[in-house]
């Protein structure tokens, strides 16, 4: 037993713990960095804890945001794709250019079968990238494979720059056996242990918390390894989602803690029906940053040149390498706009005119722009686009059908991978299903299921 | 120690006040018994057979290897039986990381004495006050290959943090599939349970609640011996674990604890005290409770009544209790959160499930538990089942 602690407490403690000492009301004492600076310490400063750096001032004036400027939008190139940051220099090979732009025609003639494949009925549901396909393909493109990823959901773009192929995407769509998800999860629910993302799930913004604490795991495994190359998590997610609580859990942790996580926020305008009129009433997300004690950018999402070169600044940001300092989460805006509906259910000509999208599709999007600047650079022309878009509608056709065809995953998965090992309960429940299969055989169609109900 | 400086001058108020303004009836009450009572004597904890008090009954488990029983042991409280197993388990693995609200500096309950000097405060740190931030957090760490030991303040506290661990932590391996990813190495402690005064906030018990989330283990010791063995085992374990630590026993259960490192098997129930009348079940702290309820109606009816103590109450050991109700026929569930829907529904389902165990059974399984109401600061002592009524209650169902 600790000897500080007086021995009326104990006393009492013996019998019942004294709560008045552990109280959520008790007021929170610290005091530390208060009395570190009190020798330095000024008239015109506070000396209250929680604001050391604040002056005093006699002018009774409420701090209004509109008196802040909107923040400014970043970007490279104009919409006819002309470089008009006169610093900028592309720091990628011709090839890699072109590479960006088929692996976002590549997101973007997915999304147009997928839709069809969808209304047709033959997947259960869909979620199309278009108008974003330069958010996910341009900060992958800035960021190693090594760094660890986690996404919402519309950053298909993200994983197949890294390496997805169209018959990873068609085998979660399709559920079938060559899902790593086992057939559990909503189409567009991607993974993926090789490429470093962490697999979607539906909740918003849960995995914006998971971001930081993953990037807290790199920083303490290259501390302890310092030969590895430092890495950072990168996190993804829409506007609606940052209304969320795990969205100021998130920035506040990884703040205090110095994690090297980087959050990339797609600002497309809505939130399934709801205009960010109705989300927010700040500049965009991007002011809120600084009152995390976070560095922030606002970047032109359709401009993938703007969209990489801040990715690759922030990485560096995060890891201290730029500044010298140490690990520190970042944060990018990346301004677009949802031309395409929420999802395969959701019709958004209920809430919005069609002739707004219309206007978007022709006025301005990240494909056409860096298909211009390619044009200007005298790396793409129409031949080379029709090639393209051919061989790659054949490429995915091929995964399609090739994925439709597919025995599901194994009726036993769905008892699996809830504890490390199947628990008595869950054997008692494997075999009773079992029963039911093999006495009401005409009720269950087991067909398409791997082994049918002999995995049981 | 900054919140003992708080402590003394309103403790020494708070005596003053009472033994002023009334006379010793309402400033014992509190911890006394009634004059004449006889069942509702407050836990000896010196005494009590649930407690190791001595080294060789602490050395004799056959749950510990043949190492640790020719080890030593040394007398710890609960508080200081959870502070040994974190230092452990800092000590033996780099992935082991600690942290919550005002962990630095100890603990509110001192849980985390030193732990942050002894082992830097990279590893053992406070965060924000924000419960869903501190298990989003812990889950990044644990799909990352970490094994984050997560604190939540008081067990009252947690309900910010439920889609995390519904959705998220419940959820990661079984959504990432082959992927193989998962948090397994995520372990959440909390305080839980009455502790007198606690009230609404300060009081709950909410297991219940966790139990019915597939993908966690829900564990809650009696003790500091349990509570050395069990964590270890939590944080060792490659599931999700929440660690409900009832804190009315941090300072008051004090035992010969293992000095070694240890481990204690989850989802494995121990019988207390084998009996062949009627097998009592509980977990946590009502286990005092039940014991002392035992020794009197032993003596006073001569009954013979096994005492189960369930340890982790999902995925729970249906065997061990099953196999004890077909031999005694008479049951009777005790645990301190409320009645309905409560361990003791799915404890008292299973048994009369079990076609065997219903065959054999004598009575109506009887649960006692707390009312069906929030935690009332006054009535705490009437809503908590207390030995008078586990004394009822064994005896109701000897008498059908």
């Amino acid at each position: 037993m600790n000897p500080r602690i007086p021995r009326a407490c104990l006393a009492r403690a013996g019998r019942s713990l004294s709560l008045s000492s552990v109280c959520r009301v008790t007021p929170r004492r610290c005091f530390s960095r208060a009395r570190q600076r009190l020798g330095e310490h000024k008239d015109d400063r506070l000396r209250f804890p929680g604001a050391l750096e604040a002056k005093f001032t006699t002018d009774l004036n409420f701090h209004n945001p509109k008196d802040n400027d909107v923040i400014s939008c970043y970007r490279v190139m104009d919409s006819e794709g002309v470089i008009v940051d006169k610093t900028y220099k592309r720091d990628f090979s011709d090839e890699e250019a072109v590479k960006l732009y088929t692996d976002m025609l590549g997101v973007s003639i997915m999304d147009l079968i997928c839709l069809d494949a969808q209304r047709q009925g033959r997947i259960s549901f869909y979620m199309v990238s278009s108008g974003e396909e330069g958010i996910a393909v341009g900060s992958s493109s800035a960021l190693s494979v090594e760094d660890v990823a986690f996404a919402q959901y519309r950053e298909v773009g993200f994983l197949m720059q890294r390496g997805f192929t169209f018959t990873d995407a068609m085998s979660q769509l399709f559920a079938n056996i060559k899902d790593p998800g086992r057939g559990r999860n909503m189409p567009v629910h991607y993974g993926s242990t090789a490429l470093n993302v962490h697999t979607i799930s539906s909740p918003l913004a849960t995995q914006l918390p998971h971001a930081a604490g993953a990037a807290y795991a790199l920083k303490m495994q290259h501390l302890s390894s310092p030969k590895s190359s430092p890495r950072i998590a990168v996190c993804l997610f829409g506007e609606g989602a940052a209304s969320e609580g795990d969205f100021h859990a998130a920035f506040n942790i990884a703040a205090t803690r110095g994690c090297p996580v980087l959050f990339i926020c797609r600002n497309n305008g809505y939130a399934i029906s709801t205009p960010t009129a109705d989300q927010y009433r700040g500049d965009g997300i991007v002011s809120r940053a600084a009152g995390y004690g976070i560095n922030s950018i606002r970047v032109d999402g359709n401009d993938i040149l703007a969209v990489r070169e801040a990715t690759k600044r922030a990485k560096d940001l995060c890891l201290g390498t730029s500044d010298g300092g140490e690990a520190k989460p970042v944060f990018i805006e990346a301004m677009s706009y949802r031309v395409s509906h929420h999802s395969t259910s959701d019709d958004s000509f209920a809430y919005r005119a069609r002739v707004e999208v219309e206007d978007w599709k022709r006025r301005d999007n990240p494909i056409t722009r860096f298909r211009k600047y390619l044009e200007n650079e005298g790396l793409w022309d129409d031949a080379k686009e029709t090639e393209a878009r051919l061989s790659i509608k054949k490429e995915l056709l091929k995964a399609f059908s090739a994925a439709e065809k597919e025995k599901k995953p194994e009726i036993l998965s769905m008892f699996e991978d809830i504890y490390e090992e199947l628990t008595p309960e869950l054997k008692a429940q494997r075999a009773e299903l079992k029963d039911i299969l093999e006495r009401y055989p005409d009720e269950y169609d087991l067909s398409e299921y791997d082994k049918g109900k002999d995995s049981l | 120690m900054k919140s003992l400086r708080i402590i003394r001058p309103t403790a020494q108020v708070l005596r003053a006040v009472t033994s002023s303004a009334s006379s010793t009836a309402t400033g014992r009450q509190y911890s006394t018994s009634p004059p004449n009572a006889r069942l509702n004597i407050p836990t000896d904890f010196s005494t009590t057979p649930i407690l190791s008090h001595s080294s060789q009954s602490a050395l004799r488990n056959p749950e510990l290897s043949a190492e640790v029983r020719n080890s030593t042991t040394k007398r710890m409280n609960l508080f200081q039986a959870i502070n040994d197993a974190l230092s452990t388990a800092l000590a033996t693995d780099d992935s082991v990381l600690l942290f919550g609200e005002d962990v630095a500096f100890g603990g509110v309950f001192r849980c985390s004495m030193n732990l942050s000097q002894n082992f830097g405060s990279d590893r053992v740190f406070n965060t924000p006050l924000t419960e869903q931030g501190i298990l989003g957090f812990g889950i990044g760490l644990a799909a990352e290959g970490m094994r984050p030991v997560a604190e939540i303040q008081f067990a009252d506290y947690v309900y910010p943090a439920f889609d995390q661990l519904v959705n998220e932590a419940a959820k990661y391996r079984y959504r990432d599939g082959t992927n193989g990813r998962g948090v397994g190495g995520l372990t959440v402690r909390m305080p839980c349970g009455g502790v007198g005064h606690g009230a609404l906030y300060h009081s709950q018990s909410p297991e219940s609640l966790f139990t019915h989330i597939p993908g966690l283990r829900v564990i809650m010791p009696r003790g500091p011996i349990q509570a050395k063995g069990l964590l270890l085992a939590a944080i060792a374990s490659n599931d999700p674990c929440i660690f409900m630590e009832p804190k009315a026993l941090y300072r008051a259960a004090v035992e010969q604890v293992p000095v070694s490192s240890y481990t204690l098997p989850l989802s494995s129930a121990e019988i207390l005290k084998p009996g062949s009348d009627v097998t009592v079940i509980s977990y946590g702290h009502p286990l005092y409770t039940c014991s002392a309820a035992i020794e009197h109606i032993e003596k006073d009816l001569g009954l013979s009544v096994e005492l189960i103590d369930l340890r982790t109450v999902y995925p729970w050991d249906k065997e061990t209790v099953l196999k004890s109700v077909r031999k005694t026929g008479r049951c009777v569930v005790v645990h301190e959160s409320m009645i309905n829907a409560g361990i003791g529904a799915e404890v008292a389902a299973a048994i009369q499930e079990d076609k065997e165990t219903f065959l054999r059974l004598e009575a109506p399984v009887k649960r006692c538990a707390g009312w069906s109401i929030h935690m009332p600061l006054l009535y705490e002592k009437l809503n908590i089942p207390d030995v008078a009524r586990v004394y009822d209650s064994i005896k109701q169902v000897t008498e059908y």
